[in-house]
C-alpha cells in the first residue's frame, strides 16, 4: 500500500495547487491500477478528508476545499465505477433549508459523490414541511442539511419534529457556517450529526450507517 | 469624554476612559420601532431613529448605517430577498454566467435609490449625533462583492479560470466600491468597514490573496477619503495582519475563530483591533456569560488601548435578546474603566 500513499501524497499535492491536469493523471492511473470503488474509496476520500482538516486547522482555504472537491467530483465520468453506488449505503438526500446559499451543499455533494456515495439533490430554498414530505416519499435513511444563516438553521428544529411526528428512523446531519460559531447548536436542533467541513461528510455518514451518532 | 473622543483616544493608542463598545445593530431597530424588518429598512428615517433608540439605550460608541450587505447589489439591479427573522439576503445573481461581465456596467452611486437610503441615513444620523458619535458606515470590498453577484462557486471558479472576466470585473468593483464608500464619507460617515471575508485565509489561500484581494484592498483603501477597518467578516485575520497593516487601514476586526490577544500583539501598535466577541454564540449567552466574555475580551486587548469591544462578524443576530445587549453594556461599564487595575501588565 506505500503506492496508494505515494499517490495520494501526488494526489493532495496537485488538488490543493488546483493543477487539474495532474490530479487527473494520478486518478486515472489509479483506476487502471486499482479498479474504480479502490479509487474513490482508498484514494480520493482519505484525499479529500486530509484536505478538509487542513481547513479546519485554518491551513486550507475554503477556495481550494471547493476546487479540489469539484476536480475529484468532474474525474466520475471517467472512473465510471461497474457498480452504482459504489459503496454499499442507505438513500441519502441534500438540501438547503430556507437558505439560498448552496456553496456548502455543492461541496458535500461533490465529496460524496467523489468518495462513492450516490445522493439525491432536493435544491435550496426548501422548507421544513417540504423537505421533510419528500424524504419520507423517498425513503430517504440519511438526511443532510447544509444552512448558511442562523435562522435557518435554527430551522432545523423543524424538520426534526416532523420527523419525529413521522416517527420514521431518518438520521439528520447538519453543517454551516452557524454550527462551526456555535458548537452546540447541532444538538439544540436536534441534529444526530454535524459535519465541520464539507469534507467531513464521509466519515458522518459512514459512522452513522455504523450506528454512531455526534460530533463524529 | 463623549463617544467620538473615546474612540479618538483609543485609535490613538492611549486609554481613554473606558474601553469602547461597537454594538453593530441592524436589525434590532425594527423590534424597537415595532415593525417587521423589511417594513424598518424601507424608509431612511425608521433606521436613523431606531440607531438613534439603541444608542440612547445601550450606550455604545458607534451609530451604524449598514442595513443589509445586498443593498449594494441592489444597485447593480439585483433583488433582494426579505425574510421576517433575519437579515435580507440577495436573490438571483446578476452575473448568471462568466461572459455577462463583458457586457456589465456598474451603476453611478447618486442614481441608485437602494444606496441614496443609506446615505439618507448617514445624513439623518449626523444632523442627530453630531460631532459627538462616530457613524460607522460599511462598503462590501470589489473582491468579496462578486459571491453577491454571481454565486460564490461561479465566483471561485472564475478567479482560477477566468482572468480576464475577473480583472474586468475588479475594475468596475473597484471604482464602485471608491466611488460608494466616498460618497459615505461625504454624507458624513465617520468611518467605513471595509468588509473582505473573500480576502481572509479562510476563505483564499493567502498567497493567492496577496496577488489579488490584498492588493486590491490596498488600492482601493488608499482611495478612500477616511478612515478605514478592515473586516474579514469572522473570517481569520492572523495570517494576513502585517499586509493589513502596510495597507494602512488603521482598524482591524478580529474573528472569533482566533485568539484576540494574539491578533493585538500581532498588530504591535500599528492598527486598533476591533472585536471579538461571537455573535452567533450570544444567542444563548446568560448574563454571567455575557460578563465573562466581555472580561475576557477586555483583559487580552484593552491595556494601552488600541482596542474596541465588538462582535466578531459586523452585525449582532436578530436572534440575540435585548437582555444580553444590556449586559454586555453593563459589563464594559463594570470592568473597561481604565485603568485596567484588575487585568494586570500586558
Ligand atoms: C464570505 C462571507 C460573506 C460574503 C459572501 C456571502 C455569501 N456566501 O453569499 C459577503 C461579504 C457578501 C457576506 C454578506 C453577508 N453575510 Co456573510 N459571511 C461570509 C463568511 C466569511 C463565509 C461564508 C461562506 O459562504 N462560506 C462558504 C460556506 C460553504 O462555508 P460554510 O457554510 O462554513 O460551509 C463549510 C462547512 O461548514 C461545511 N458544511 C456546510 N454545509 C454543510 C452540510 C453538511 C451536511 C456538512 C457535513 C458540512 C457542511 O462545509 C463547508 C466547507 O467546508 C461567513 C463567516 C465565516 N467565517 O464562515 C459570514 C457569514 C456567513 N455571513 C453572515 C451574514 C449574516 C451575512 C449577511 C446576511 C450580512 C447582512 N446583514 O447583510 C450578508 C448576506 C449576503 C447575501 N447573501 O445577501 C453570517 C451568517 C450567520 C448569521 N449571523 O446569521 C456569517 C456566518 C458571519 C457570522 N459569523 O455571523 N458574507
Amino acid at each position: 500500500m506505500r503506492e496508494l500513499e505515494q499517490s495520494a501524497r501526488e494526489l493532495g499535492e496537485a488538488l490543493l495547487s488546483i493543477n487539474r491536469l495532474a490530479a487527473r493523471e494520478v486518478i486515472t492511473t489509479a483506476t487502471a491500477k486499482w479498479g474504480a470503488v479502490c479509487t474513490m474509496e482508498e484514494l480520493i476520500a482519505p484525499t479529500l478528508e486530509r484536505i478538509g482538516a487542513g481547513w479546519e486547522r485554518g491551513e486550507v482555504a475554503l477556495s481550494q476545499v471547493y476546487m479540489a472537491s469539484l476536480i475529484c467530483e468532474e474525474m466520475l465520468p471517467a472512473i465510471s465505477p461497474t457498480e452504482r453506488p459504489a459503496r454499499r449505503q442507505p438513500k441519502m438526500a441534500i438540501a438547503v433549508l430556507e437558505d439560498h446559499h448552496q456553496l456548502g451543499k455543492r461541496m458535500v455533494a461533490q465529496v460524496l459523490r467523489a468518495g462513492g456515495f450516490e445522493l439525491l439533490d432536493y435544491g435550496h430554498g426548501v422548507r421544513a414541511d417540504s423537505l421533510v414530505d419528500r424524504a419520507l416519499g423517498d425513503d430517504v435513511g440519511i438526511l443532510l442539511i447544509s444552512t448558511l444563516m442562523l435562522p435557518s438553521a435554527l430551522r432545523v428544529k423543524e424538520v426534526r419534529s416532523r420527523l419525529s411526528d413521522s416517527k420514521t428512523g431518518i438520521r439528520l446531519v447538519v453543517g454551516g457556517a452557524p454550527f462551526l460559531f456555535d458548537a452546540d447548536l447541532w444538538q439544540e436542533v436536534g441534529a444526530d450529526a454535524m459535519g465541520r467541513c464539507a469534507t467531513d461528510a464521509i466519515r458522518v455518514v459512514t459512522a452513522l450507517m455504523d450506528g454512531e451518532g455526534g460530533r463524529l | 469624554m463623549n463617544c467620538l473622543e473615546r474612540v479618538l483616544t483609543t485609535l490613538g493608542h492611549k486609554e481613554p476612559d473606558r474601553v469602547p463598545l461597537f454594538l453593530l445593530l441592524t436589525m434590532h431597530g425594527a423590534r424597537e420601532l415595532g415593525m417587521s424588518i423589511r417594513e424598518y429598512f424601507a424608509a431612511p428615517a425608521n433606521v436613523v431613529e431606531g440607531q438613534m433608540r439603541m444608542q440612547a439605550r445601550y450606550g455604545h460608541d458607534c451609530l451604524y448605517t449598514l442595513t443589509y450587505a445586498a443593498v449594494e447589489v441592489e444597485a447593480w439591479g439585483g433583488e433582494i430577498v426579505f425574510r421576517d427573522d433575519g437579515p435580507p439576503n440577495a436573490g438571483q445573481p446578476i452575473i448568471r454566467r462568466p461572459e455577462d461581465i463583458e457586457k456589465l456596467e456598474p451603476p453611478r452611486v447618486r442614481d441608485s435609490s437602494s444606496l441614496g437610503r443609506v446615505l439618507a441615513i448617514t445624513a439623518g444620523l449626523k444632523a442627530r449625533a453630531g460631532d459627538r458619535i462616530p457613524i460607522v458606515g460599511v462598503a462590501l470590498s470589489p473582491f468579496s462583492l462578486p459571491v453577491i453577484q454571481m454565486g460564490f462557486d461561479k465566483y471561485i471558479q472564475l478567479i482560477y479560470d477566468r482572468p480576464e472576466l475577473f480583472a474586468r470585473l475588479m475594475r468596475m468593483n473597484e471604482e464602485f466600491c471608491v466611488e460608494w464608500a466616498n460618497a459615505q464619507l461625504e454624507a458624513g460617515a465617520t468611518a467605513i468597514g471595509y468588509f473582505d471575508p473573500v480576502s481572509s485565509p479562510t476563505i483564499t489561500p493567502r498567497e493567492l490573496s496577496r496577488r489579488t484581494g490584498l492588493d486590491i484592498a490596498r488600492r482601493t483603501i488608499s482611495r478612500i477619503k477616511g478612515p478605514v477597518a478592515m473586516s474579514m467578516g469572522s473570517g481569520r485575520c492572523l495570517p494576513v495582519v502585517d499586509d493589513v497593516a502596510r495597507m494602512g487601514a488603521p482598524i482591524i476586526a478580529a474573528s472569533a475563530l482566533e485568539d484576540l490577544a494574539g491578533t493585538k500583539t500581532a498588530c504591535q501598535g500599528r492598527m486598533t483591533v476591533l472585536g471579538n466577541l461571537n455573535g452567533i454564540g450570544m444567542r444563548r449567552w446568560t448574563p454571567a456569560q455575557a460578563e465573562a466574555e466581555v472580561k475576557k475580551a477586555i483583559a487580552g486587548a484593552g491595556q494601552g488601548g488600541g482596542f474596541i469591544l465588538c462582535d466578531n462578524h459586523g452585525e449582532i443576530p436578530w436572534q440575540v435578546p435585548e437582555g444580553v445587549l444590556h449586559a454586555i453594556s453593563d459589563a464594559v461599564n463594570e470592568w473597561g474603566r481604565y485603568p485596567l487595575d484588575w487585568v494586570g501588565p500586558s
